[in-house]
């Protein structure tokens, strides 16, 4: 086992965790967190994937930049959203306890 | 007990998630790839108007990747600007009275402009490029805000507007006019590579700049108890 593959199983293993802490986590900034490691662990598995097999590959690389970029724009709306949900209905969750209308969730 | 037996059912999914994706990447891993995509990027890399694989790869080969992000960036951008409750980038309640924060700032700030734009320049030949470059960019628009600097020739409703849609505007006459050429869409003219990249890069660094200062900027909600529109309950 080389090194790009131990990074792209703990790449796997991000995006597990991630999940599960998206699923079981109630406080909208905890899930926003889980979501962004799900994420880092796809960039860990589409950075050392392709660097186990043939060294460096600026494709994937590039992607990766792409996405990063992204993700962090999208979190940052995600923020918003969530903090504008906050003033709107005093909650932090998602949960269903008053009869308040649901708001976005990154 | 029906919540940790939620949690067992979810940590196992998630487990198995997991393990059916080591599985197949130990699978991929295993077999030798069809295509050498860095042996077919260093052959072409001279057709790239730029001598670093990752800046080829973003600003030419798949600049169709780039165009779509910063599309998705100005949506973010526009949604974060349209919550916004703030009429100026600049606040008067987050304003610290640090002098020394003040003091240092007026010499970080030259600093941190001046390294976004090596970071642009450096792009063409060695890591760096537009992304980088905005992100410090947008860094040094966030220490601004912070420590209270007047950021007045940034009014949301003018420049910044401006700024968030310029990057995108920009690539995309720049696609287009190369599609309205008899080129491919996105297809660079061979003469002219180096320099559209050149200027593509330096409006997406100001335009990544813009839409990640307009989301933190629209973030903060000033006043939070008073009753905002919509609300309903």
């Amino acid at each position: 086992m080389s090194a790009p593959l131990l990074y792209s199983l703990a790449g796997a293993v991000l995006f597990g965790a991630g999940l599960f802490g998206l699923l079981r986590l109630s406080h909208l900034l905890r899930k926003l967190l889980a979501f962004n490691i799900m994420g880092s662990g796809v960039f860990l598995v589409m950075v050392g994937l392709p660097q186990h097999q043939g060294g460096p590959d600026p494709v994937p690389q590039a992607l990766v930049l792409t996405g990063i970029v992204v993700a962090i724009a999208a979190t940052a709306l995600a923020v918003v959203l969530i903090r504008r949900y906050y003033h709107l209905s005093g909650m932090t969750t998602l949960d269903e306890v008053p009869d308040h209308r649901e708001g976005d969730q990154g | 007990m029906i919540g940790l037996v939620r949690t067992v059912a979810i940590a196992l999914g998630c487990f198995a998630l997991f393990c059916g994706l080591a599985i197949s990447i130990w699978n991929i891993a295993g077999h030798p790839t069809p295509v050498n995509l860095p042996q077919l990027l260093a052959n072409n890399l001279d057709r790239s108007g730029v001598d670093h694989p990752v800046t080829a790869v973003l600003l030419n080969f798949r600049s169709y990747d780039t165009l779509l992000e910063i599309g998705v960036l100005v949506i973010a951008g526009i949604a974060g600007i349209s919550m916004a409750k703030t009429a100026s980038l600049e606040d008067q309640e987050l304003r610290t009275s640090d002098s020394l924060l003040y003091a240092l700032q007026r010499w970080f700030l030259p600093l941190m402009l001046v390294l976004a734009g090596y970071l642009l320049w450096a792009g063409a030949h060695r890591p760096g490029g537009a992304f980088q470059a905005g992100a410090v960019l947008a860094a040094t628009g966030l220490l601004m805000r912070l420590g209270g600097i007047p950021m007045d020739f940034l009014r949301p409703g003018l420049l910044l507007r401006l700024g968030l849609g310029l990057g995108f505007s920009v690539f995309l006459v720049v696609a287009v006019a190369s599609a309205i050429g008899g080129n491919a869409f996105l297809a660079y003219p061979p003469s002219m590579t180096k320099t559209l990249i050149l200027i593509i890069e330096s409006v997406l660094t100001l335009s990544i700049a813009m839409v990640l200062l307009a989301l933190f900027v629209s973030a903060p909600v000033n006043n939070a108890e008073d009753p905002e529109e919509g609300a309903s309950s």
